[in-house]
């Protein structure tokens, strides 16, 4: 990876620029001439289509407070006048609503493709952790988002949420009061939520930055997870990923806009157009899709203090998980057993969104219980003996080996339907 | 290059040979006992779940799909059940006289709307004595609501609170259970509110022997618990509608219904049309880069 700048300016205007603040060759050096290596998949285009994601919710959500009232007896009525009377308001909204979940179907790719290709590992564990920052301040903007249109869910995902800060010994419940802003969820617990809710968009924004950094310092990794040994191994990011992300992001957003137009209220809890009432508790409280499988743990403990911690071990687990996996092998390609627990592990938490949106009993707590129990157990079991245990497959020299040797084999393939 | 070809080839070979077959299929069989386990747990779970409450049938409806739009004929009927029958206890808090007039709506003129409008009495003031006063309605007032306030309505109906309709029929849903919700995803299927309300309209019936129904109760079986507090609305003829169409319980459940679908999305006929617009242009978007990214990646091999 060579870290020369390959950036020459052109007219007189740039050069003098160039001297003073070289915004054009950061911009040439990490967009246009970065060297990327040449067999990234499609599962490698979702950083694109997060970057997108965040920048279609600041924008509509920036719109959307033009018009939202935050205030315990407006806000629900003000998410109704959006709906209703402000030009392309139901759009906005929809977009911004629907974009939440699909920001999280993409960042669920995003992890999930990093697990498999083992993008956590060495020289990636910081980038690796960043990310596990945005997405944890993600799960807090998503929460507090929803709390905003000051629905049924809205407030009772508020409640039973902010609660769980109750169960710190000793100064848990003036915790709880200090977030609430009083003695329970009520206007002011809205009104702090609405400006946090705009303001960590940005620190998610920020966080993005450094992530972007730390991966232009590494280089990317790629699906046989072999590091890049020579100019030949990489193409530059322009036009060949401009053009591939470009395509992938399009794909994407024909399923965004499948949900905005024709399914918009799908993904969401029916029960949100319901007006908060503190009076009236919904038969069941069950936060959005895209938190069910930390739901399921968090129930899945039978002592409130118990769940909390556990909860929290289930997101706190993936920052050390570098560390865990003691495999030198990154990709899963070349690993016939991790690939399988991957698949078992990936169906665990599917499984565990499931039993995050059924109530805690009967079969549905045993299965939830054991579904945790195996979520920990791959980390902290399978990972660690995998990696002394497996004999990896032979690992190719090189990333260009590797796509010739895929070629080959194609060709194989090729001559032998016409055989 | 020419090892590299050979040992591939080598490798392939191995790879199709039966040896290797077998222990694929393994891997593959783990997997499938796995995904079988979960599905026929799943399925169990759901049996059980189902007992409680009785499902409610998928019903036809002009808006639903990806071309759908609203009926104006069924809407303006629905409408004068509402308002005939529904707004004696039930307010529409968001919805404005103004709106019966506007595209994908019911259809009304604006000055069939100003008549309507003028029909109601609303509230107004304080004038300029500091007097409230009461004045006919202008299209651009808020559907007239029966009571004052939420107190006033659970005093007059035995401590239940008539819900509002403005967005009534996204705020219900039916319990759809595996594996519909997944394959609703991808149906466009946005009506188990409305057809949960046309349900328990028509759910009416005398309550099973055994039964133990409350006092000011009654029996719905697609209500939750089955007791419901509002008695049955609807009975044949209540309204006589201007179209001459028969008023039977079942018409009049399936206007309403779709009235209060309207209600609650207004802009669904302008979102669907844009939606198409919308998908037209993606596709073609896609299809364009999918050939530039085609010929740009020729240049190399991968």
């Amino acid at each position: 990876m060579s870290k020369e700048s390959t950036y020459i300016p052109k007219s007189g205007l740039s050069k003098w620029f160039d001297q003073r603040l070289p915004l054009q060759r950061m911009m040439h050096d990490n967009i246009n001439a970065f060297p990327t290596p040449r067999n990234l998949n499609y599962w490698y285009t979702f950083g694109g289509i997060l970057t997108f994601c965040l920048v279609t919710q600041i924008v509509t959500g920036i719109v959307l407070a033009m018009h939202y009232t935050a205030d315990a007896n407006l806000a629900f009525a003000s998410v109704e006048h959006i709906m209703r009377n402000v030009n392309y308001g139901w759009l906005i909204r929809y977009i911004h609503a629907v974009g939440a979940s699909m920001f999280f179907l993409a960042v669920y790719v995003h992890i999930f493709r990093g697990l498999y290709y083992g993008s956590y590992k060495a020289p990636r564990e910081v980038l690796w952790i960043l990310g596990v920052v945005i997405y944890l301040l993600m799960v807090i903007t998503a929460f507090m988002g929803y709390v905003l249109p000051w629905g049924q869910m809205s407030f009772w995902g508020a409640t039973v949420i902010t609660n769980l800060f109750s169960v710190i010994p000793v100064v848990g419940t003036t915790i709880t009061e200090w977030l609430w802003g009083g003695f329970a969820v009520d206007n002011a617990t809205l009104k702090r939520f609405f400006s946090l809710h705009y303001l960590m968009p940005f620190m998610i924004f920020g966080v993005v930055i450094l992530h972007i950094w730390s991966l232009h310092v590494t280089g990317n990794n790629n699906p046989v997870g072999v590091s890049v040994k020579e100019k030949q191994d990489t193409v530059p990011f322009a036009p060949y990923y401009t053009v591939k992300d470009a395509f992938s992001l399009v794909c994407f957003l024909i399923l965004f806009a499948w949900f905005i137009f024709f399914n918009p209220n799908i993904l969401g809890h029916t029960d949100n157009y319901i007006m908060a009432d503190p009076l009236v508790t919904p038969a069941h409280i069950v936060p959005e899709w895209y938190l069910l499988p930390f739901y399921a743990i968090l129930r899945a403990i039978p002592s409130k203090l118990g769940g909390v911690l556990v909860m929290g071990g289930a997101i706190a687990i993936l920052f050390i998980l570098p560390w865990l996996d003691t495999s030198k092998v990154r990709s899963a390609t070349f690993r016939p057993l991790y690939k399988q627990f991957y698949w078992i592990f990936l169906v665990n938490c599917i499984a565990l969104g499931y039993l995050g949106s059924q109530n805690p009993e009967g079969l549905f707590l045993v299965a939830s219980r054991i579904c945790t129990a195996y979520y920990f157990i791959h980390f902290l079991l399978v990972l660690p003996i995998l990696g002394l245990v497996e004999k990896p497959k032979p690992i190719p020299e090189s990333i260009t080996k590797a796509v010739l040797e895929k070629i080959e084999i194609k060709n194989i393939k090729e001559r032998r339907a016409e055989a | 290059m020419k090892r590299l070809k050979s040992k591939t080839l080598k490798k392939e070979e191995r790879r199709l040979s039966s040896k290797n077959m077998s222990k694929l299929s393994i891997h593959k069989l783990t997997i499938c006992v796995v995904f079988q386990i979960l599905f026929v747990f799943f399925i169990t779970a759901e049996v059980f779940a189902a007992g409680e409450q009785k499902r409610v049938k998928k019903h036809h409806w002009s808006f639903a799909g990806i071309f759908g739009h609203y009926d104006d004929a069924q809407l303006q009927r629905g409408f004068q059940v509402y308002r005939e029958v529904c707004s004696s206890c039930h307010s529409m808090n968001y919805v404005y006289y103004r709106n019966l007039a506007e595209e994908g709506g019911p259809g009304f003129t604006v000055e069939e709307v100003k008549v309507i409008a003028s029909e109601d009495m609303i509230m107004d003031g304080p004038d300029e004595y500091g007097e409230m006063f009461e004045r006919p309605g202008k299209p651009s007032d808020i559907f007239v609501s029966p009571y004052a306030n939420q107190n006033e309505a659970r005093a007059s109906n035995g401590g239940a609170y008539p819900p509002d309709f403005s967005v009534l029929a996204k705020a219900r849903s039916t319990l759809r259970g595996f594996p519909w919700w997944f394959i609703d995803l991808f149906t466009g299927y946005q009506e188990q509110g409305v057809d949960y309300i046309y349900a328990l309209l028509n759910g009416y019936s005398e309550p099973p022997t055994e039964f133990n129904l409350q006092s000011g109760m009654h029996y719905n079986e697609y209500y939750p618990g089955k007791q419901i507090g509002m008695g049955q609305p609807l009975y044949d003829e209540s309204v006589e509608y201007a179209d001459g169409t028969i008023a039977s319980v079942e018409q009049m459940a399936e206007d309403v219904s779709a009235f209060m679908m309207w209600a609650a999305e207004p802009k669904l006929e302008m979102r669907k049309r844009m939606g198409f617009k919308v998908a037209i242009f993606l596709f073609v978007l896609a299809g364009l880069l999918y050939y530039s990214k085609k010929k740009i990646w020729a240049r190399i091999e991968h």
